[in-house]
């Protein structure tokens, strides 16, 4: 929602606004509502994707389980720590931009891309290793027992939803980089405040993401 | 007219494809669903044809798999959801809430590239050899055994869905943030209440069909065996997530239908639509209940009965709002001053087969009729009392009555009262008799029956071939009054709402001064009178 002396603030000056809207809260809040809209849409699409993994795991909870322990979890937690991280980035690099810090902004953006960075590259290490025990369904699967085709099911979904993730990951690292570029650039400020908001939203989503994924993989089996 | 509208501000070709206008992409849609129109209607053609005698004369049975899941792909995905949203919402919303354009309108633009794109993969897939398995794409059918391009089609399928979904988003926060000064919601013309819902189910239902179609895909591709019973997975979980977009999609199909008709009959009728506040929240009802209605396209599935119960409930639930709208359309036309102008025909062939599709509906939620009608011809035609009858009617009903505020020039009425009573002849020829041939037991799909059945086929062949005609005849005489038809004032039919304060066609940004609203919606008493050009 919109802050009062926000609203007050350039309300006149057209420069920096689309011809179709008339003031800058009006552009603003149309930004932010359409990342919200957007972002309702991709809660159902991982919503979707995490319904059938409970469907799965109903079904068949041991081998879930047994599926659980197969993940990495070192990986997963230090991932997790990484996202974490980036998402305080942004937000301090959004308050940054309010304050016209620009270099801060800057400096903010850079260190959430390089942990977003590394995390592509730690899930990469993740996948390569996966692969090496032959735990990629339709590539090399091999896994023998009662839990097998459970374990299976549980890496399906494993591969889908993280490289789905990863996808947004690597969207919104570009998103990242076109405002990281734009911090020290000559455009109006209020017009960037309100962009890196939104990208901050969508940032923060992915990270929310995770969370519930880091959940739902790596820690089933863990307790006993 | 001085000034330039929004077609003579640039006549380069460059300048359409480039726009940001939502009244150009409006029309850059409206091109494209003509042609999608014509492919899905040609299917069906053929299929008309070949179902005119028992036997197998035209098409064998392999051909005939792929032209009903043509028919079925094009006409939900390519021509139904986008029909009303895209080309008359797109046009007419910015207008009617007194915006100059779309909330995003790059995003806009984009939408309809992605559209492009999507349908441009399915006719691809159509074009190598097509795809058997029906628009539903059932696993295990789908990723084990079809040997036809389902993998091409799904992919186009879902680039079409981002297209849906940024439409959505885009009408929602345009129909939240940009209405003009003192347009509140309850002023709202009712036709962006049905878009608003419309926009809502686009939005919540469309990711799910995303996601599930990248699970097809990944299963088909890469031969893992997510819906695949062999190693514990479950083809029903397809079903269920399929439907749970599809059948909220069956009220993307219907609510811009419905959202069109108030207008029509408001403005017909001349009068304040009965019971605004009930029809307004009604749209959003069936937006919400229609979520929760799925599993009745799986009764005979093997799911549980106790599910079985729950939806069969739910889907009498739904009824109560779509009822609700048809009273209050009876009810305003009662005491009104009727006009039997063209886009009034529609309306009210749209309120009789309307009331007929989803009346049988209710035939179809009860569990032990389903158990009997299910993958009949009697489903085959509730569905298209609904989305023909209902919702392309609806369509053709609105393009007339925009028509003059889209294109700046006056239909034939003659011709369009032809036309319009022509089409609903047609439909009723073409779909009646196959309540009556489901109730028999002719099961939908097939290319041969019996001849006990052919005396109904012929009747519908023959409707068929009248609509089909019907279709048509507006091609003509549309196309010759943007020639040759009179120009059109501001407000031809004495309407009320903001789209009709702008000269027709509308400037670039569609008011020379932001309207400001003052009076309720649909106020007739107080509407200018309609001019006769």
């Amino acid at each position: 929602m919109t802050m009062p002396t926000r609203r007050s603030r350039n309300v006149s000056d057209r420069s920096d606004i689309a011809e179709h809207l008339a003031t800058v809260p009006q552009r603003d809040e149309v930004l932010e509502l359409g990342m919200w809209t957007f972002l309702s849409t991709e809660v159902l699409l991982f919503g979707g994707l995490i319904l059938s993994y409970f469907v799965y795991r109903h079904a068949d909870p041991q081998a879930f389980l047994a599926a659980g322990r197969e993940t990495k979890i070192v990986i997963g937690t230090l991932n997790t720590a990484l996202l974490l991280t980036s998402s305080f980035c942004v937000a301090a690099a959004l308050r940054a931009a309010e304050h016209e810090q620009r270099r801060t902004t800057r400096a903010l953006l850079g260190l959430a891309i390089v942990l977003g960075l590394t995390f592509l590259g730690l899930k990469s290490f993740e996948y390569i290793e996966e692969y090496r025990e032959h735990l990629v369904p339709g590539v090399n699967f091999a896994r023998a027992g009662e839990n097998a085709h459970g374990i299976e099911l549980f890496f399906i979904f494993y591969f889908v939803a993280t490289l789905l993730h990863a996808v947004h990951v690597l969207c919104g690292i570009g998103v990242l980089a076109v405002f990281a570029a734009l911090a020290t650039a000559t455009i109006a400020r209020s017009r960037y405040v309100a962009g890196l908001r939104t990208a901050a939203l969508y940032w923060h989503f992915v990270d929310l993401v995770w969370i519930f994924l880091f959940a739902l993989i790596y820690l089933p089996g863990r307790s006993s | 007219m001085t000034g330039k509208n929004y077609v003579t501000e640039d006549y380069r070709l460059s300048s359409w494809f480039t726009t940001t206008d939502h009244k150009r992409i409006a029309i850059l849609y409206f091109a494209a669903l003509i042609f999608f129109f014509f492919v899905g209607g040609a299917a069906a053609t053929i299929m008309r044809i070949e179902l005119a005698t028992p036997a197998s004369d035209v098409v064998n049975a392999d051909t005939y798999n792929r032209l009903f899941t043509m028919h079925g792909i094009i006409m939900v995905w390519f021509f139904l959801i986008p029909s009303i949203p895209n080309t008359l919402g797109n046009f007419i919303v910015p207008l009617m809430i007194g915006a100059r354009d779309l909330a995003f309108p790059r995003l806009n633009l984009a939408s309809w590239y992605l559209f492009m794109l999507g349908g441009s993969i399915t006719l691809y897939a159509i074009f190598m050899g097509g795809i058997d398995t029906g628009w539903t794409l059932y696993t295990p059918f789908s990723t084990l055994y079809s040997n036809s391009y389902v993998s091409v089609a799904v992919a186009g399928i879902f680039v079409a869905g981002f297209s849906s979904i940024l439409t959505g988003l885009n009408f929602i926060v345009t129909i939240h943030k940009l209405r003009a000064p003192g347009l509140t919601w309850y002023r709202l013309p009712l036709f962006i209440w049905s878009l608003y819902a419309t926009s809502v189910i686009l939005v919540l239902a469309t990711p799910v069909l995303a996601i599930t179609l990248v699970l097809l895909a990944a299963e088909r591709l890469f031969g893992v065996g997510i819906f695949d019973p062999r190693i514990g997975g479950d083809p029903l979980l397809f079903q269920h997530l399929f439907w749970f977009y599809s059948h909220p999609a069956v009220y993307i199909m219907i609510l811009p239908g419905m959202g069109v008709v108030n207008e029509l009959i408001s403005c017909y009728a001349r009068k304040k639509i009965f019971g605004y506040r009930f029809v307004a929240w009604a749209s959003l009802a069936i937006a919400g209940a229609g979520f929760l209605v799925w599993g009745h396209h799986m009764f005979v599935s093997g799911q549980s009965l106790t599910a079985s119960l729950v939806f069969s409930f739910m889907s009498f639930v739904v009824a109560v709002p779509s009822a609700i709208k048809v009273f209050n359309w009876t009810a305003t036309l009662r005491k009104g001053t009727l006009r039997f102008d063209a886009p009034m025909l529609y309306a009210l062939g749209f309120v009789g087969l309307f009331t007929i599709g989803g009346l049988t509906g209710l035939f179809l939620a009860c569990l032990a009729f389903d158990v009997y009608a299910t993958d009949t011809y009697f489903v085959v035609a509730h569905f298209h009392y609904i989305m023909v009858g209902g919702m392309v009617t609806a369509y053709f009903g609105g393009l007339h009555y925009w028509w003059p505020k889209i294109t700046g020039r006056m239909y034939p009425e003659y011709w369009a009262r032809a036309a319009a009573i022509l089409i609903f002849f047609g439909f009723n020829l073409t779909f009646f008799p196959q309540f009556i041939l489901g109730v028999e037991g002719m099961p939908r799909r097939y290319h041969v029956y019996p001849a006990e059945f052919q005396v109904w086929n012929v009747l519908s062949s023959g409707g068929a071939s009248i609509l089909a005609a019907a279709y048509l005849l507006p091609m003509f005489y549309l196309g010759f009054s943007l020639f040759f038809g009179a120009r059109a004032p501001a407000n031809p039919w004495g309407a009320t709402g903001l789209e009709w304060r702008t000269s027709s066609p509308p400037p670039r940004l569609n008011f020379e001064q932001q309207p400001v609203v003052t009076e309720e919606p649909y106020d007739y008493a107080h509407a200018p009178e309609p001019q006769r050009v």
